[in-house]
This record gives C-alpha cells, sequence and structure tokens, in this order.
C-alpha cells in the first residue's frame, strides 16, 4: 500500500509451505532450563527458527530471560540481550535504530537485519504497555514485538497479570475461606488494543504454539512486511495453569476451539479471523463449552459452577456482542455486567 | 555570564558563536557525529533536544532523533542503540532523571558508553525548575562518570572529552555532564566551535568491538549470573572505574594538544588558591559568585581561595587530599542534600571528609554549607557569611560542622 512508509532494506521472508518444508537449523537450542511442557520455550524455538540467523533478539525479564541465558549456558544461537522489564518496545526500537541510522551513514554493511523483542505478559500488558504502544507509533523502523503469554508472572512464582483471566488462582490471588474470587479483572485485549491504537502499525496477530506453523508465518509476514509490528502468542504454562506437562499442546486447542482465545490477523488494517476461529466464526464447527477448559486447570479448580456460567457468559458476549466478534469489545448496546460475588 | 577558562588565541578553523550551556552540548553532539538520539520533554535539560531537533531538520546533523514516551523509554532506547554500535546521545532533568533511574541503572552495568546531560533541577515535591544536584548524584554509585561543568565552553568541551573517555574500550562506562539548570542551561555565553577536523583527530568512531550486538557477533549479552558470576562483574566495573582516571588525563592532555585549550587538573579548578589561608569548594556555576566575593575579600586582606570539584566519579580523591591538606581550614557548599547524613551534611562534604581521612598528614576541619537549593542564587553576601565561619574554624572557634546558608529566618 503506498500510504505505508516503505523501509529499505526490508526483510523478505516467504510463508512456510508445510511443517515438513521447515529448515532444520534452530537457533534456540540446548542449555535454558525452562519447565517441561513449557509452550513459551516452544516459541522462542519456532520463532527464531521462522527469522533465521539474520536476527537480534531482545528478551525483556521474564521466564524467557531467567530460564534461557544462565551466564555460560546460553540456549541462543542468535545474538541476544536482555533488556529490562518494561522495555521490549524501547530495546526493539533502539536496536532498529541504530542499525537504520548505522547502515545509512555507511557504517555498518547495509542489509535486512530482523529485531525481535520477546517479551511476557508481565513486561508487556502491564510494565511494558506504554513502551510498546510507542514503538508502534514509530513508521520508520522495521521492529517486531511478541508477546508470550502465560497468564500470569510465572517465573517469580505465578502472580496475576493484566493478562490473567478472570478467577484465576494465582499466588497474589489466592481463594481463602471468605473470599474465593481475588482476581477480579478480566484479561488485557492486548492485540486488540494494539491493532486498534495504531493505525500505522501494519500487522498484528495472535497465535498459539499449538499451531506453530500458522504462527511462524505470522512472524514471517510481520517481519517483512515494513515498520513496527506485534504479535500476542498464548502460551499454556503447566507450572502456572496447574496441568500435567503433557496436556500443553492439547491446552492451546482447547483454549481457540472454546472461544477464549481466538486467532486473527490484522493486516494493512484488514482484519482476517485465521485457523479454528475463522471455522468457528463462518459456523463450520461450534464453540467448546469453556467449562471443557476451565476444568482441566488446577488455578480454576475453586470455580463453582456460577464462576464457570459466568465465565461462558462472558465469552458468549465476545462472539455474541462485540461489535468485531473477538476482537473489538465495543458493543452497540451495553448492558449489566453483573459477576457472582 | 561564564568567564572563559584560559582560552588561547583564537584559530583560524575555530568559529565564535553567543550560545547557551544547552545549544554547545548539542554543537557538541552534532560535532561527536551522534548516531541515535533520544527526546523527552523536562526543563531545563530539554533545551538541548530543541537545539538538536533544529539542527537534524536543517540537516546539519545526521542521527536517528527519537521522541520518546517517557525518560526509562528514553535511556532504555539509546542504551540499545549503542549496544548495537551507535554513538548515543540522552538527557534529562530532577524528576525526569529518577524515572529514568532503572534504566540509569543498568547502562554502566552493561559497559554503555552513553553520554547524557543533566540539567540539574531540584527534585519534587515542592515543584521547583532552579538547580540542586541531587538529582545527578543519584547515580554515583551505579558506575556512571560524573562531571560539573559551570560555562558553555567547558560545556561544549567536557561533551567531546567525555565520548573520548566514555568510548575509549579500556572505559565502557557512561558519562553524565551536569549543567546547572537556568544558570547555565539557559545563559548564552561566548563559545569557541572547533573545526570537524579537529573533533575528527580527537575523538575516533565508536568501535563496540567483541561486544557489538549483531548477527555477525553472537553473542548473549546480560544473562542471568547470580551469586555465580555477579562479583567478578562487579569487579571489572569497579576496575573500569579504577582505569577512569589516568584515560582522563590522557584525553585532556590531547584535547589540549590538538585544541590549543588547557583546563589545567581535569578534575578539580583551583581558584587563587597559591597563598591562600582556606578554601571554599563546591561544583557548578556557584563558581561565578564564589569567585567574585573572593576578590572582593581579597581586597580585604583574606585570603581566601576556591576549589571547583569538575569530575565527582572518579573521584581525584589523592590529588585532592594532597592540594587540601595546605590549607587551614575548608568550607564545602552543597547544592544538595543528604538528609540524615553524618553530621546531617551534604554529599560533596561527606565525600571531601572521606577523601581526606585516610591520607597521612594535615586534616584542616572540614565545614559544610548547604545552599542555593531549588535555584536560590549564591550570593556574594553568602560566599562571605561562609568565608568568615571557615576562618573561625581555622582559629580554633567551634562552629556548627552543617550550616544552611541564605535561609529565610
Amino acid at each position: 500500500m503506498s500510504t505505508y512508509i516503505q523501509i529499505d532494506p526490508t526483510q523478505k521472508l516467504d510463508p512456510f509451505k508445510a511443517v515438513k518444508k521447515l529448515p532444520l537449523e534452530e537457533y534456540f537450542t540446548s542449555g535454558h532450563r525452562t519447565c517441561q511442557g513449557c509452550e513459551s520455550a516452544l516459541v522462542m524455538k519456532m520463532m527464531a527458527k521462522a527469522a533465521g540467523p539474520r536476527t537480534i533478539v531482545l528478551g525483556s525479564t521474564g521466564c524467557m530471560y531467567v530460564a534461557n541465558t544462565t551466564y555460560y549456558s546460553t540456549s541462543w544461537v542468535l545474538p541476544w540481550m536482555h533488556t529490562q522489564l518494561g522495555s521490549s518496545g524501547s530495546a526493539a526500537l533502539g536496536t532498529a535504530a541504530a542499525l537504520k541510522a548505522l547502515m545509512r551513514k555507511g557504517k555498518m554493511k547495509k542489509e535486512p537485519i530482523n529485531v525481535i523483542a520477546f517479551c511476557g505478559d508481565g513486561g508487556g500488558a502491564d510494565m511494558g504497555v506504554g513502551a510498546i504502544s510507542a514503538t508502534l507509533t514509530h513508521p520508520d523502523y522495521n521492529c517486531l514485538i511478541l508477546m508470550y503469554d502465560n497468564e500470569s508472572y510465572a517465573n517469580t512464582d505465578i502472580q496475576l497479570s493484566g493478562s490473567t483471566p478472570w478467577g484465576a488462582n494465582t499466588t497474589f490471588s489466592t481463594p481463602g475461606k471468605v473470599k474465593r474470587i481475588m482476581h477480579r479483572r478480566w484479561k488485557k485485549n492486548m492485540a486488540g488494543m494494539m491493532a486498534a491504537g495504531h493505525p500505522t502499525c501494519r500487522y498484528v496477530a495472535t497465535v498459539c504454539m499449538s499451531y506453530a506453523l500458522a504462527g511462524m508465518n505470522a512472524m514471517r509476514k510481520a517481519l517483512s512486511i515494513g515498520g513496527p509490528t506485534f504479535i500476542h502468542s498464548l502460551d499454556p504454562c503447566p507450572k502456572g495453569w496447574d496441568y500435567d506437562p503433557y496436556l500443553s499442546h492439547e491446552m492451546g486447542e482447547l483454549a481457540v476451539n472454546t472461544g477464549v482465545w481466538p486467532l486473527y490477523e490484522v493486516e494493512d488494517g484488514v482484519l482476517r479471523l485465521t485457523g479454528r476461529t475463522q471455522q468457528i466464526a463462518a459456523g463450520k464447527i461450534k464453540r467448546q463449552p469453556v467449562r471443557d477448559y476451565l476444568l482441566k486447570q488446577g488455578r480454576f479448580a475453586h470455580f463453582t459452577n456460577d464462576d464457570i456460567d459466568y465465565f461462558q457468559s462472558k465469552v458468549d458476549e465476545m462472539w455474541g456482542k462485540w461489535l468485531v466478534p473477538g476482537v473489538i469489545p465495543f458493543q452497540r448496546e451495553v448492558e449489566a455486567d453483573n459477576p457472582p460475588a | 555570564m561564564a568567564t572563559l577558562a584560559a582560552v588561547e588565541e583564537p584559530r583560524k578553523t575555530e568559529e565564535t558563536a553567543l550560545i547557551t550551556g544547552s545549544e554547545a552540548i548539542a554543537v557538541a553532539c552534532k560535532l561527536a557525529d551522534v548516531d541515535v538520539i533520544t527526546a523527552y520533554p523536562i526543563r531545563p535539560y530539554d533545551t538541548v533536544m530543541q537545539y538538536v531537533c533544529k539542527l537534524v531538520s536543517n540537516g546539519e546533523m545526521d542521527c536517528e532523533y527519537i521522541v520518546a514516551e517517557g525518560e526509562h523509554s528514553q535511556f532504555e532506547i539509546v542504551k540499545h542503540a549503542s549496544a548495537a554500535g551507535a554513538r548515543v546521545f540522552c538527557g534529562s532533568s530532577g524528576v525526569g532523571w529518577m524515572y529514568a533511574m532503572e534504566a540509569l541503572t543498568v547502562t554502566p552495568a552493561l559497559r554503555i558508553p552513553m553520554i547524557a546531560m543533566v540539567g540539574n533541577r531540584a527534585l519534587d515535591d515542592p515543584g521547583a525548575f532552579g538547580v540542586e544536584h541531587n538529582d545527578a548524584l543519584t547515580v554515583r554509585d551505579l558506575g556512571w562518570q560524573l562531571v560539573w561543568v559551570d560555562n558553555a565552553q567547558e560545556a561544549l568541551d567536557t561533551a567531546l572529552i567525555a565520548y573520548r573517555v566514555a568510548e575509549d574500550r579500556r572505559i565502557f562506562l557512561p558519562c553524565a555532564i551536569s549543567c546547572d539548570g537556568a544558570f547555565l542551561t539557559h545563559s548564552q555565553a561566548l563559545v569557541k566551535i572547533p573545526s570537524q577536523e579537529k573533533v575528527n583527530e580527537f575523538l575516533p568512531p565508536y568501535n563496540r568491538g567483541d561486544l557489538l550486538l549483531h548477527p555477525d557477533n553472537p553473542i548473549t549479552v546480560a544473562p542471568q549470573g547470580n551469586e555465580d558470576w555477579v562479583m567478578e562483574i562487579r569487579r571489572q566495573n569497579y576496575a573500569a572505574m579504577e582505569r577512569a582516571h589516568g584515560v582522563i588525563v590522557e584525553a585532556y592532555a590531547d584535547f589540549e594538544r590538538i585544541f590549543g585549550r588547557s583546563y589545567g587538573n581535569p578534575f578539580f579548578e583551583e581558584y587563587m588558591t597559591d597563598d591562600a589561608d582556606i578554601v571554599l569548594m563546591g561544583m557548578g556555576t556557584l563558581s561565578i559568585s564564589v569567585k567574585v566575593a573572593i576578590r572582593q575579600m581579597r581586597r580585604e586582606g583574606k585570603k581566601v581561595g576556591f576549589v571547583r570539584m569538575r569530575w565527582f566519579r572518579p573521584f581525584a580523591a589523592e590529588e585532592l587530599a594532597k592540594s587540601l591538606q595546605r590549607f587551614e581550614a575548608i568550607g564545602v557548599i552543597d547544592r544538595d542534600y543528604s538528609f540524615g547524613s553524618p553530621y546531617l551534611g551534604g554529599v560533596l562534604a561527606g565525600e571531601i571528609r572521606h577523601a581526606l581521612y585516610p591520607g597521612a598528614g594535615k586534616k584542616p576541619p572540614v565545614l559544610d554549607f548547604i545552599c542555593g537549593l531549588g535555584g536560590r542564587e549564591v550570593t556574594v553576601p553568602d560566599v562571605q557569611k561562609m568565608a568568615d565561619s571557615v576562618y573561625h574554624a581555622a582559629d580554633g572557634k567551634a562552629q556548627p560542622l552543617t550550616q544552611w546558608i541564605g535561609l529565610r529566618e
């Protein structure tokens, strides 16, 4: 589209056609000490593979910093640098700005280099949301911010974040004798907020590593389109969500199939539902009840039937009443919101 | 305004311009060919970014000029740009500097040779635009090199020297140049602007070397060190700061050779100390009224001298202690506070006493004067009052160790 600023040089990465066509080279390998069944580690591995070797990775404080970069046993084959908890946006912007200036001034060889900043939901949806927002308004720099969302501050002992689902048991929202639901905030709609609030950001997507190929291709599109981009990945977390690690893949599928986690991309301002979410919206498959998803996780074990019904009603609302189902939460008529006490 | 420090005959290659302290630093950024600069508004430092903006929009300077959404991001952006090989500049004032504190903490730890300007400003609350030195002093323990200047020429020259020192591979530590808010940031003076050729001769390109974050050099920067390695890494920063003293001396010598302008001892300026009985000490623009007062007092036969600290980190303790032993008594003017500190004094006085303690020989009494807070002027009568008290101390009359001067009764 001619209305967008063209940045030279910009990466050109074609989508992978199939899992069997993926390159064998790994850029995130052994040396890390993430938990068994960690989907965020899978995000690092697959996304690094999707980006390829001419990439700089920034990682804000979080699981994927603490667990991956023990001194002398780094798991990163790519150049990697820590950034502060709220700084993924600034790290991406600063690195991209340096590359741009140095290449323009002839101080560095001119070539497309991917700049990717990974942040968790604590670093992204809570502390870093301002810096990410600012970066997405800068049309002159090629960089991607990927928020790997395991729905809690999982490295520091599972404390709730702005991205934790309503009612979940975390160490900051432990159910007690008098209060059952300590976390009474609904999960932030990060991808929708980033897409709606930053009209010059050319690509925003939601992904889940249960559908890895789609996620990797979203990554390649984000890196090739030009300008700052944002991807929000939902990452089931055996430790934080309290389920058996072998269920991680299934947990991601359930999040999508129950409609809790809609998959979509917004490319040059055009919204496209993707994967199973597209099929749900088209009526080809039915949304599974959220009960199937919630009751598999210990963090919702204290839920009563009323709580499950409330959760279901909120998800139904996303699909039935939102101006753009699953994405834009405005309604034409606002109804009373009565969560169970 | 400020008198220019020992200026030689103007060279043909130099231009002279009437500019403020902030503008002088902006000119230094241009001469240093800085690659990435981030701005965020807070008075009084932000005038430097307004000048940089004009230089960029007029095509006089080629850099990425990014307006950040807060000081934390402002400093984080340039921190990462520097790690990727760019020469960077940043700055702030007062609580803006404090808002960036997390970024300020990791910048020296990561061995990032960032140059920042601090337009010294009182911390909130209550609000005050005027100068206090507590903002810059908050990073004194973290590995920042800290230097105070007192005129626009010194601001420009020191910025060039700061790049040279900070980007020296033996150092790789950031440097903050403190300019008193309003008194220096907004005051014009005639400044000699060196030629680009001479600056290029003095200042080599920034070379991040084996620490460059680039696909050709796939290193992992700032991993988890924990108790296994943190102490050894801290020790490396300690050693870098230890080396900084010698590298600063080298840089000033080269500066004099190339630009023909000398600052004498790089670390502190001595004014009329040769025959002085007592000295006053301080940092920044209060030197102007102190020097005027000293000239008046000398007409009355009082042999008062002045020692103006430039480099606060590294702190030239041995040289300073040696020099200060010549005097009967010392009065330190603190444009800062450190509530609850030893003898309830300010930061500078504490450091001076610390510097004097281990040295052999005479230990003259050190009085502390808290003065000029929130931008209040340090007046000539204030200085005379302080000098009188220091004279009393020299004569063995008991004086309060900490006195607030110029305070409304």
